[in-house]
């Protein structure tokens, strides 16, 4: 599904990623983990279009250089990111803001746009499954959320949009427990042997929940060490410091 | 064709600019007195109109052209410009959409406005104002059923000569000041409204105003008066062909609401702004004022200003009934070389009266966008109110928005509230929308709509889409 080979990125003259590799495939789950300024976030903006990186490498989705798509193109094809801070959008309602964006991509796609029931069942539906309160629906996207809101209206937006790879640049960061809990269960929900995710994250605790099939290790730029889950075990144990 | 250079052909796609090749009656250019009782004599006039005007003529010889303003503009050559253009065939007045020109027929279709299927759907009376004069209102019968009046002024002159007579100029006198007291002197159409004692209009009342003739000003008078118990709702709206020159639109509007009656008056304009490069467009310079003259009374300013190259202006309500209220709604959008001067003013002069302002001011591109407002609380207003929030959203790094509010109480148990914010469209918000597939310009237009919704929220249902819309074709370019 995903191919990156060579990846390098610099923002400001400065070198963030330097010469990343990874390979996902339909159904799979990789986690990467790695310390602060490792490179995690940018590889996330990188592969969802968000602009002011000077690139090198190639980005293969599905047969397509996606490093040529404009950021809603990629959208339209499948790529999700839930963002680590998700914007406020002040005055859109979160209703609005989810079946602008839904359609959006339907009629991108081809497909016929839902209209305000049919978007309305769906998202009744949805918000059942991820013990969403629905009431957040009728607000202001993200204005006043809690932390835990925020996030849990990201794996929202990603349900209904029903993404083929999903991002998920540090969902679990200021989660507590609770939420954490249905933040995982939302991802484990939506996992299915055409959709692949990409989980960033610093700790092992999110991977209690959400079982990744490859777990990598990106520091200073680079993929350092690939493995399975028990790689992320290693870390918790050992720390950063003792990869090299 | 890249996004980019779609997005310059999309603004040089305003769809109201084209022109009606139609011949016209025209007075000579110029303006004094000839010209003045030249208009007043193809109208027909009374007498007593004829004076109203010749008075606001000698007034006008001695007053000077304000120039306290923020958006300057080149000196207008009053002798220059033609102050009545009208179709020809207007000159012996159709007596029904039938006999209407087809070419004038034609252009309001093409403006969106299909006289003749309008006439037909429910809901909505139309007065289609072109250049100079009425050419149609719609739905008359029904409304004189009722005992509503609604016509064009002209016709309001000859047929209802009392109520024009008591109201006209009682709230904005032909003193008032240069641009208001030139259009006494020469003001050619416009509509004219009453709702009598405890009638409850049953449609949106509506003007649309067109301006095809070159080097022509064009002054519209609009009147409205809701008797004592009677509530109604008008809306206006306003486009013009695209030209290099600048053109001058000086309306003066006036709403008189008498006791527990409420006057709603929503306004859509969008004249033509000139080019990318600030070449033409409309200036639009107008008077808008209601007196909430019995208690209990209401009035309801909306605007939702996207159009002209100077928008000058500033809807106001003198609240002189006891528990008078007056509101006043905005969205103003400027892009490219655009310019606004514009807010409102509350009077307050009754006891217990109430005013909202909700403001919500847009810049794009190199334009400069101004709030500029008046809330007086006089000594006697005991126990009165206002509340005002000035919101101001910046695109890009060439515009400017300012906020400059006059706030004057002079009675202690009254109060006044004022709020303000300026933010920003960041790139950030951008990345987010894009990245839930909505393109630069679909999602601009989520933010600014977003961002102006208790003002959009305020129009009539049937506008409020079409307003909408507007909101994001007027942004259309300003980012990428």
């Amino acid at each position: 599904m995903l191919s990156i080979q060579n990846l390098k990125a610099k923002i400001d003259n400065k070198e963030i990623l330097k010469g990343l590799n990874l390979k996902i495939n339909a159904g799979e789950v990789h986690a990467i983990m790695g310390p602060n300024g490792s490179g995690k976030s940018t590889l996330s903006n990188i592969l969802s279009g968000k602009k002011g990186y000077e690139i090198e490498g190639v980005v293969d989705f599905n047969n397509e250089n996606l490093l040529n798509l404009e950021t809603e193109e990629r959208a339209h094809k499948g790529i999700f990111l839930a963002f680590q801070y998700p914007l406020e959008i002040p005055g859109v309602n979160t209703n609005t803001f989810l079946k602008t964006s839904l359609n959006a991509i339907k009629k991108a796609r081809g497909e016929k746009e839902l209209d305000a029931l049919e978007f309305l069942k769906l998202i009744k539906e949805k918000s059942k499954e991820l013990k969403f309160d629905e009431k957040i629906l009728s607000r202001q996207l993200n204005v006043g959320f809690s932390g835990g809101e925020k996030k849990k209206n990201e794996i929202l937006q990603m349900s209904i949009l029903n993404p083929k790879l999903s991002i998920l640049d540090e969902t679990d960061s200021g989660l507590d427990i609770d939420a954490l809990r249905i933040v995982s269960e939302g991802v484990n929900s939506l996992r299915t042997k055409d959709n692949s995710f990409l989980i960033i994250t610093h700790y092992q605790r999110l991977l209690d929940y959400i079982k990744p099939d490859f777990v990598h290790v990106l520091k200073n730029g680079q993929i350092i060490k690939s493995g399975g889950p028990e790689l992320a075990m290693d870390l918790e144990k050992k720390g950063y410091e003792d990869f090299e | 064709m890249d996004t980019r250079e779609k997005d310059i052909e999309k603004l040089k796609d305003y769809k109201y600019g084209f022109s009606t090749d139609i011949e016209s009656t025209r007075a000579p250019k110029g303006l004094n007195e000839d010209v003045i009782r030249f208009i007043s004599n193809i109208k027909k006039e009374p007498e007593w109109m004829l004076k109203f005007r010749l008075n606001a003529f000698e007034r006008f010889k001695v007053l000077k052209e304000p120039n306290w303003q923020k958006p300057q503009y080149p000196k207008i050559d009053y002798q220059d410009l033609y102050y009545y253009s009208a179709p020809k065939s207007m000159d012996n007045k159709p007596k029904s959409l039938d006999e209407l020109d087809p070419k004038l027929l034609e252009t309001y279709k093409k403006l969106g406005i299909p006289l003749q299927e309008q006439a037909r759907i429910n809901g909505i009376a139309v007065d289609a104002v072109f250049d100079s004069v009425s050419v149609a209102t719609t739905f008359k019968e029904e409304l004189t059923k009722q005992g509503i009046i609604f016509c064009s002024m002209s016709e309001a002159i000859q047929k209802h000569p009392e109520l024009v007579k008591k109201y006209l100029g009682s709230v904005i006198p032909t003193t008032d000041h240069f641009f208001a007291t030139l259009n006494s002197a020469v003001f050619t159409d416009g509509s004219f409204v009453y709702i009598p004692e405890g009638v409850r209009c049953p449609m949106e009342l509506s003007t649309y105003f067109r301006i095809n003739a070159s080097e022509t000003g064009q002054f519209e008078r609009t009147l409205i008066i809701a008797d004592k118990g009677s509530y109604v709702s008008y809306l206006e709206g306003c486009t013009a062909p695209m030209r290099d020159e600048n053109q001058l639109h000086a309306a003066n509007v006036e709403l008189i609401a008498l006791d527990d009656a409420e006057i709603k008056y929503s306004t859509v304009q969008n004249w033509y702004p000139g080019d990318e490069n600030g070449k033409g467009g409309i200036y639009n310079f107008v008077t808008k004022r209601g007196l909430c003259k019995g208690r209990n009374s209401k009035i309801s300013w909306t605007q939702v200003e996207t159009g002209s190259a100077i928008t000058w202006k500033y809807p106001s309500c003198i609240l002189k009934g006891d528990n008078s209220t007056g509101e006043f709604y905005s969205i103003a959008i400027t892009n490219n070389h655009q310019k606004a001067d514009t807010g409102t003013k509350m009077i307050h002069l009754g006891k217990n009266t109430k005013s909202k302002i909700i403001s919500k001011g847009i810049s794009a591109g190199k334009s400069d966008m101004m709030y500029r407002g008046l809330v007086d609380i006089s000594s006697k207003a005991d126990n009165s109110r206002n509340f005002t929030q000035c919101d101001s959203l910046l695109m890009g790094n060439k515009c400017g928005a300012h906020t400059i509010p006059y706030i004057k109480n002079k009675n202690i148990k009254s109060n006044i509230e004022h709020e303000a914010t300026t933010s920003k469209i960041s790139d950030e918000q951008l990345y987010y929308c894009n990245q839930r597939g909505l393109s630069q310009e679909e999602a601009v237009s989520l933010i600014v709509n977003g961002f102006c919704k208790e003002v959009l929220q305020q129009l009539p249902m049937e506008f409020a889409v079409e307003a909408q819309k507007l909101v994001g074709i007027s942004l259309e370019g300003s980012v990428g």
